[in-house]
């Protein structure tokens, strides 16, 4: 059995995006070489990281608006923390955010999966709660460079085998998310919960708290981001990832992960984020205004939607005895 | 015994021409001969029951008088004119209109847009009279003698008063030909009364009625003729003046039940489960049986007896409010279905499409769903386990499939079901209860599920099986519990278990009333 990296959606993805490298290449050969590629997945782990939670949370017919704000919110908290304990090692500063990311992603779980209330609302209403928390810890201020330890500073930038630590983590992202939705029986649930509710309640699995745990997952995912995000880029403030929550999205659903849950993977989700880094690193390169960007990463989207309807409107029904052997 | 105040009433009736006349009409699908060469006629200021049991085929010929289905054979004539429906607007312009079951109207809308949807009057540069139609609305309103006030939503209102509606929009297309199905299944006694006084309202209007109901006892109490359909043909049709409840019960159901179950002669073994007094505070009410190992316990009743229900809470899909329930003399407080299959209680539900298998999901994911906690090792699941798993138990219920890997949308109804069994098969439950299992399935399938079942019972398995079919429950059960309106009203065994004592409780029929 072959893995699902090869089914034809990825494959596709990948050709697009080496099309694309390829036609970049072809006037910009600076584009391509080594150490800008990897500054690209570099500057792309965020998404990367995001995607892999909002992953789990779409594949159980639910949405995350509430990301950006996560990230920001601890992002603010731990340097924050920083300002006030400069001697915290990087790795209770990691503990720190990873928590107070899936308690705020637990947030949105509880109130979906207890009070019933569809996803979108409720992370409508966080991702403004979580601003506005931010506003009030900082009282709107910018938290600086100059304020930000060097160890706080330099764990993203730290460099091993020629790759900066944030794109390691990046990978290490991917790597446990593989594992998790391929192997184990939560992953499993993420696509029978969307899939089929219903039946995934029949066979015994808690619809409510399947999407709990996808929640928690999706805030820890940005827990961890809003560390990496406020360390790499040395400042802190409230509009911190305004609006990459779209973008984050993007991603999941230009990666083949199907809005209306259950349908997905983490090769097709990784892609995704790729695709939308690649063309957003390219567009400074081929001079092209980067508020462009909005609109290509727009226009991907509606074609990789319409390119989702399209392959599951010619399947139809399967009547035909000798249809069923050849499917 | 039931005698005519007027027999000569029932005599006049029959001289007069029908408004409608099926003749000769087949419907066809994939593997299954849903009607096979009926008539029907229906009379203006008249009312006919249409009488069978489930699967005899009557929601299939109201789907063909509306032009919903197009029957492979026969005629159709309205007012002796032959024609024919191609698209239910046709039907519509014929005058024809049904009311059904779960009314089909839109709840965001007012009464009055409800009533005019789709013909409302026009005024002005063509837009929607919207006084004319208040007015209009509230007419007809006062025809059907509904105190509704037009200008609500429809959500507002009960039942009864949705019906009325309903039946106001069916005279504001001019309908000639009204058809009821089961329209006093969700009132009660006295919506019930006002509908009948309805019905004798629209009888004096001249319209022809097609009432659909499995109570014998307002069919007897409103129609003036009935028409019986057995497993889609049709057996006989007459005037209820000349006709008593034992004749109707017997027309219905046949004379026998043709041997085609598997022979069973093995003998039940120790109690498993016991229920006592479960009950629900809207669903049903003091529920008590027992199960025994290698038992085929049927249920029966009609559709909304609250036979479904009772398995749902068994399984833990819904609470009970009181009662208790013990499996292997350990009593079991069962709050969620993982519960339940934890105490070895499954559940093969009856909408396979909404309640069984994961469509996008391969097959072998879907069987081993349930049962990842043995498939797993240190909380990683194992391909090789899984699949040799789902091997085994699809190959048990020969699942013909390309691969394991296909998705279970690429089957065929009758292999999804598999699929499904197969699933629960792989808990290795104890007790395992069937919802509606040949519901949907050909012919040839049925055979392979009754002999499936009845295999499963020689093994030792406890099974609860549910059905609306009388040769089913009949040919298959060791003993039967009969469910009507939220209650148990019969627990039949051996020789009690005839299709004339199964209507009779279903319906509410008392002992010798004939």
């Amino acid at each position: 059995m072959m893995p699902q990296l090869l089914k034809s959606r990825e494959a596709i993805l990948l050709a697009a995006i080496l099309a694309l490298l390829a036609i970049i290449a072809s006037r910009f050969p600076a584009y391509v070489e080594p150490g800008n590629l990897i500054n690209v997945f570099n500057d792309t782990s965020t998404l990367i990281i995001l995607a892999m939670g909002q992953m789990c949370v779409i594949l159980t017919r639910c949405i995350d608006l509430s990301v950006a704000a996560n990230v920001a919110l601890t992002g603010m908290v731990v340097a924050t923390l920083n300002t006030l304990m400069p001697g915290l090692p990087v790795v209770a500063i990691l503990v720190v955010a990873l928590v107070l990311g899936a308690c705020l992603g637990a947030v949105n779980g509880l109130l979906v999966w207890k009070l019933q209330i569809p996803a979108i609302v409720v992370t409508l209403g966080t991702m403004t709660i979580f601003r506005g928390i931010v506003f009030l810890i900082s009282d709107g201020k910018w938290i600086n460079a100059h304020e930000m330890s060097a160890g706080f500073k330099d764990f993203p930038r730290m460099e091993i085998a020629g790759l900066p630590m944030l794109s390691w983590i990046a990978v290490l992202v991917v790597i446990c998310f593989v594992v998790m939705i391929n192997r184990t029986p939560l992953g499993r649930s993420f696509f029978a919960v969307g899939g089929n509710p219903n039946a995934a309640v029949y066979t015994g699995i808690d619809v409510g708290r399947t999407q709990f745990l996808a929640f928690t997952i999706s805030g820890m995912m940005a827990g961890l981001t809003g560390y990496l995000w406020v360390s790499r880029f040395a400042v802190a403030y409230v509009d911190i990832a305004g609006g990459f929550e779209l973008e984050v999205v993007a991603a999941c659903v230009i990666g083949g992960i199907s809005i209306a849950g259950g349908v997905g993977s983490v090769a097709g989700t990784l892609l995704g984020a790729l695709f939308l880094g690649v063309i957003k690193n390219a567009l400074p390169v081929v001079n092209i205004s980067p508020f462009w960007q909005l609109a290509i990463s727009g226009s991907a989207i509606i074609i990789a939607v319409a390119f989702n309807a399209q392959s599951s409107r010619t399947k139809g029904r399967v009547i035909l005895k000798s249809a069923e052997h050849t499917a | 015994m039931y005698v005519s105040p007027d027999v000569s009433k029932a005599a006049i009736a029959l001289m007069t021409d029908p408004i409608l006349s099926l003749d000769g009409i087949t419907k066809i699908f994939p593997g299954v001969r849903a009607l096979s060469d009926v008539k029907l006629d229906l009379y203006p200021g008249q009312v006919t029951a249409l009488v069978g049991e489930n699967g005899a085929g009557k929601s299939t010929i109201v789907k063909v008088l509306t032009g919903i289905y197009q029957p492979e054979e026969g005629t159709i004539r309205v007012d002796g004119q032959e024609t024919h429906f191609p698209t239910a607007q046709h039907a519509a312009d014929a005058g024809i209109t049904a009311i059904h079951q779960e009314t089909v109207l839109f709840d965001e809308l007012s009464v009055a847009e409800n009533i005019y949807i789709g013909h409302a009057p026009r005024g002005k540069y063509g837009l929607i009279d919207t006084a004319r139609m208040r007015r209009d609305a509230t007419e007809l309103l006062d025809r059907v003698g509904a105190e509704i006030d037009p200008a609500v939503p429809l959500k507002e209102l009960g039942i009864a008063n949705k019906h009325l509606v309903a039946i106001s929009r069916a005279l504001s297309i001019d309908a000639r030909v009204v058809i009821m199905d089961e329209p006093t299944a969700a009132l009660s006694q006295k919506e019930i009364e006002e509908l009948y006084e309805l019905v004798d309202r629209l009888k004096a209007e001249g319209k022809a009625i097609l009432f659909i109901s499995h109570k014998f006892d307002e069919i007897f109490r409103i129609a003036d003729r009935y028409t019986v359909f057995r497993d889609g043909q049709y057996v006989g049709a007459g005037a209820m003046a000349d006709i008593t409840e034992d004749d109707l019960v017997r027309l219905m159901v046949g004379r026998s039940v043709e041997n085609i179950f598997p022979e069973r002669n093995a003998t039940p073994g120790e109690e498993l489960l016991q229920v006592s007094s479960y009950s629900h505070p809207t669903e049903f009410e003091n529920i008590s049986f027992t199960l025994r190992k290698g038992e085929i316990l049927g249920f029966y009743g009609l559709v909304g007896a609250g036979r479904s229900e009772v398995m749902q809470a068994l399984f833990g899909i819904t609470k009970p409010s009181g009662g208790t329930l013990t499996v292997d003399g350990q009593v079991r407080q069962i709050r969620s279905t993982a519960e339940a299959v934890e105490a070895g209680i499954v559940y093969v539900p009856e909408d396979r499409g909404k309640q069984g298998a994961i469509i996008g999901m391969p097959i072998f994911k879907n069987v081993t769903l349930p049962s990842l906690d043995r498939t797993s090792k240190n909380g990683f699941t194992r391909l090789a386990e899984e699949f040799a798993l789902a091997r085994t138990y699809t190959e048990r219920l020969d699942l013909r499939a390309a691969s394991l890997d296909q998705d279970v949308g690429n089957l065929s109804g009758g292999n999804q079901q598999k699929v499904v069994i197969a699933k629960w098969l792989a808990t290795e439950p104890k007790i395992i209860i069937l919802d509606e299992p040949t519901k949907g399935i050909d012919i040839g399938s049925k055979a392979a599920v009754h002999a499936f079942t009845a295999e499963l019972a020689a093994q030792g398995l406890a099974v609860i099986m549910v059905s609306s079919e009388i040769p089913e429950i009949v040919g298959m059960s060791d003993r039967v519990i009969v469910m009507r309106e939220g209650r148990m009203v019969a627990e039949l065994a051996g020789d009690e278990v005839t299709p004339e004592t199964l209507v009779r409780h279903a319906a509410g029929i008392s002992e010798g009333s004939a």
